[in-house]
């Protein structure tokens, strides 16, 4: 890139301070960065790294007095910004650097329509009439190709979906035609398919006006799809950073080669033979739609179909995952196949015995043989109970000896690699990933027959990841479980499953052998997903096995 | 090099210095706890106080307090000891508190719990019933229920509780509606566990902080309606209680202004008390909620 235009922005040492109490004493130490003209700079990090806090020591949003600059400078355009005052940094603030946010929900106002939004940020920062910065607008509207900008400007932020929401929170950031453009992962909410257009849209708006872009993300993918340089942050210390190709190709740091290596590849395992193999896991015209509770004396509201003629079959030993977008109905089905949710219509087998059919009693002696892994790992555990008897439960409810069933809840904690004393903690003393696996061991007390993984790894960072999807593969190998495993990631679907649904609005569009659709995929709905995985043209180097 | 997840975090101490850590945080809590301790500390001690009948005759009528050393706060109108009739009508106070906020946390709990749990024409039927009990207001159905029951201090503790349950039921049951669709439940109904236990095992637990905290407030409402309820003449003449005093002070008022000033000073700290150590549970129990 051309390295002799003065950089925009420019940190030198900088140093945030942390709390007393936390567990670090710096959130960030000695980070050096330098944003040039028309260069997307992305900064990478798990959670916790300081990278968010970067940003906002930028846009002098700190949550001061806790977290402050303790050290270091911040150029921008040659003025010191830690020097401003906060009128002098309102006038910046949106202006010459604006912000794109992770949460295009909550950035938005829900009571304002979306021009009344944008208008705003025009009144303040231009002196132009309302009649140009209407025309402003809904340029900028169309710039982000929101299809017909005179509706979505008289829309409100929830008649809009998730991905124009971002697009107009882009419109937002670049009506003014900044200079830096910080960007907090700003498409980690999306859908693949939206999270390419918004990448795409980010890259080209930004070759227009030549702003810098500082692009925070934690996503591997991401940053192989638009960096030019590319920062990796670990624990507040910039562990390395060089040119995009360099930082991805030929990582130097054991931390940057270690994460790069937690990147599931696209590489689907070889299919099984299954035809010998017994179905456990049956499901015929399974049917689900969603009625709206009216009120009293209101009508019904409209239904909707959240899953219309869904059959799959499970088989002994395999990994059958589930994949698609929001709304596509994926998480329904983990739903109804466990019973969670009444289907409409249909029946889910288990054994021959048909789940749908039970009678209350009979349902919960057979819920021993179906067990579930939940998303939310801060949410799937009971806050108020220590983790042994969280595994526990399961088996003293059908009937096992509680001394016994402890015992070998103990058992089960150093299956799943937490040391035993854990056993005696609460919830809320773990990480993420360590969550996961307390709720894994869980499922694994009652001995199931099948487990249904709902997104088990999707709230966590990529190396903690790589640990619980191999820690799943294991478990599954060696204990010979059949799992159906629910993913909106197609990177972690070609690293587990060995069969997936691919599904669209409630209906499955293509199915087949991983490595099959991977390879060919038949139908345009699918072609299109494979094709939005963020960084599918780059090939991870090669992977260190002691990486995890 | 290696990023392993599976390191433990040190171990946290006990829950309860914990909860004890967040709650001295706060110094008007730290008071409220001192003011709490102290009416326990008379409600005990009163029998050692006076042995006798707080009621009885202990010296000319309308002495003034600090004449006599054997009546220090003086005597009312019939000439009964102000500071036995104190310490007793602490005993009072607090059985009233304490009975009448079980009572309605109790009924509140239940009705809250399954309106929330279950939802649907269950939620329809209870919220309907309580909305029936929170249209009449609290004093007026307090009198009505005293005078259908009577008097006697068991009637207007148990009236007491049956006034003021819809408040905690209210809030039992927003909890529990956004407590149910949380997946630790879930997951405990993946293992099996019945409607009952996932009631009371799995989410009240979760569902409690708050409502300790606004028992305090229950505890000190309830103190003020038997105080005023005392004050009409309705109280339950068999016992010293503070509305007493203050109800039988008020003839005397110009007077012997001290009739009823003590009694409403004590009034007055002990609900003082019970507020600020809800505060401070408050502070101790929902840690996240202020920071």
């Amino acid at each position: 890139m051309n390295t002799q235009t003065a950089p925009i922005l420019e940190i030198k040492d900088l140093k945030i301070s942390l709390p007393k109490g936390a567990d670090r004493p710096f959130a960030l130490q000695g980070l050096n960065l330098t944003v040039r003209p028309g260069e997307i700079v992305c900064m990478v990090g798990e959670s916790g790294s300081g990278k968010s806090l970067s940003a906002g020591a930028i846009m002098r949003l700190l949550p001061e007095p806790h977290v402050s600059v303790a050290d270091g400078s911040i150029t921008f355009e040659g003025e010191d910004i830690l020097s401003k005052t906060e009128n002098e940094m309102r006038a910046l603030r949106g202006n010459r650097i604006s912000m794109i946010f992770q949460e295009p929900m909550t950035a938005l106002n829900p009571q304002k329509t979306v021009g009344w939004q944008m208008d705003e940020v025009l009144k303040l920062h231009l002196n132009a009439s309302r009649k140009e910065r209407y025309e402003r607008a809904i340029e900028m509207l169309g710039q982000v190709h929101i299809p017909d900008p005179e509706s979505a400007y008289n829309a409100y932020p929830h008649q809009i979906s998730g991905g124009q929401r971002q697009r107009v929170m882009i419109a937002m950031a670049l009506s003014l035609s900044p200079k830096l453009v910080i960007a907090d992962e700003p498409t980690t909410a999306l859908d693949v398919t939206t999270q390419l257009q918004i990448l795409k849209l980010i890259r080209e708006l930004q070759q227009k006006d030549g702003a810098g872009v500082l692009f925070i993300t934690h996503d591997f993918g991401v940053v192989a799809e638009i960096a030019d340089h590319v920062i990796v942050l670990r624990k507040g210390e910039v562990v390395e950073q060089g040119s995009a190709d360099q930082v991805l190709n030929t990582p130097n740091h054991p931390y940057t080669q270690a994460l790069i290596a937690s990147v599931p590849d696209l590489q689907p395992p070889a299919p099984k033979p299954l035809t010998s193999l017994p179905v456990v896991l049956k499901g015929t015209g399974l049917k689900k739609t969603f009625t709206a509770r009216g009120g009293l004396l209101s009508g019904k509201r409209k239904a909707v179909a959240a899953v219309k003629d869904l059959s799959f079959q499970l088989h002994q030993g395999e990994t059958l995952g589930v994949v698609g977008e929001s709304g596509s109905g994926k998480t329904t089905v983990s739903r109804l196949v466990t019973r969670l949710l009444d289907a409409d219509s249909g029946a889910v087998e288990v054994d021959d015995t048909d789940l749908l059919a039970c009678t209350p009693p009979e349902l919960r002696a057979m819920r021993k043989h179906i067990q579930m892994v939940f998303q939310d790992p801060m949410a799937s555990l009971n806050p108020r109970k220590r983790v042994v008897d969280i595994i526990a439960q399961g088996p003293i409810v059908h009937g096992e000896d509680p001394e016994k069933a402890r015992a070998r809840a103990r058992d089960l904690l150093e299956l799943v690699e937490l040391s035993p004393a854990a056993a005696n903690r609460f919830p809320h003393e773990f990480s993420g990933g360590q969550r996961q696996r307390i709720g894994i061991a869980r499922a694994l007390a009652m001995e199931p027959k099948v487990i249904v993984a709902d997104e088990p790894v999707s709230a966590l960072d990529v190396s903690v990841q790589a640990q619980v999807l191999k820690l799943l593969a294991d478990l599954r190998d060696r204990m010979n479980l059949s799992l159906l495993f629910v993913t909106h990631d197609l990177r972690v679907a070609a690293q587990l499953c060995d069969r997936i649904i691919v599904m669209q609005r409630g209906e499955i569009v293509e199915s087949g052998f991983t490595a099959d659709v991977f390879a060919a995929p038949q139908h345009p709905y699918t072609k299109n997903l494979l094709s939005s995985i963020p960084g599918r043209s780059w090939t991870p180097p090669v992977r260190k096995i002691d990486a995890a | 090099m290696t990023v392993l997840d599976t390191d433990l975090r040190p171990a946290e101490p006990p829950r309860y210095v914990m909860f004890w850590r967040r709650y001295r945080r706060n110094r008007a809590a730290l008071l409220g706890l001192i003011l709490f301790t102290l009416v326990i500390l008379m409600a005990a001690i009163a029998g050692i106080v006076d042995s006798g009948d707080p009621l009885r005759r202990a010296g000319p009528p309308l002495t003034a307090p600090f004449i006599d050393a054997s009546i220090p706060l003086g005597t009312d109108q019939l000439g009964r000891n102000i500071l036995s009739q104190l310490f007793y009508g602490a005993r009072i106070s607090l059985l009233v508190g304490v009975v009448a906020t079980l009572i309605s946390i109790l009924i509140g709990i239940v009705i809250g719990a399954i309106s929330g749990y279950f939802g649907g024409w269950v939620d329809d039927l209870l919220m309907r019933i309580t909305e029936a009990f929170q249209t009449i207001p609290n004093f007026v159905l307090l009198l009505t229920l005293v005078a259908i029951l009577g008097s006697k201090i068991e009637w207007i503790t148990f009236a007491i509780g049956i006034v003021s349950w819809t408040a905690p039921a209210r809030m039992v049951r927003a909890e529990f509606m956004s407590l149910r669709n949380r997946e630790f439940v879930d997951a405990a109904r993946n293992l099996g566990v019945s409607n009952s236990a996932l009631i009371f095992k799995e989410i009240l637990p979760n569902a409690l902080p708050p409502i300790i905290v606004y028992a305090s407030v229950i505890m000190a409402m309830a103190i003020l309606l038997e105080s005023a309820l005392a004050f009409l003449g309705l109280g339950d003449p068999n016992y010293a209680s503070w509305g007493n005093m203050i109800g039988q002070g008020r003839a005397v008022l110009r007077t012997a202004w001290y009739c009823s000033a003590i009694p409403g000073i004590a009034i007055v700290l002990t609900v003082l008390s019970f507020s600020l150590l809800g505060e401070g549970l408050n502070d101790a129990m929902n840690p996240r909620q202020k920071q």
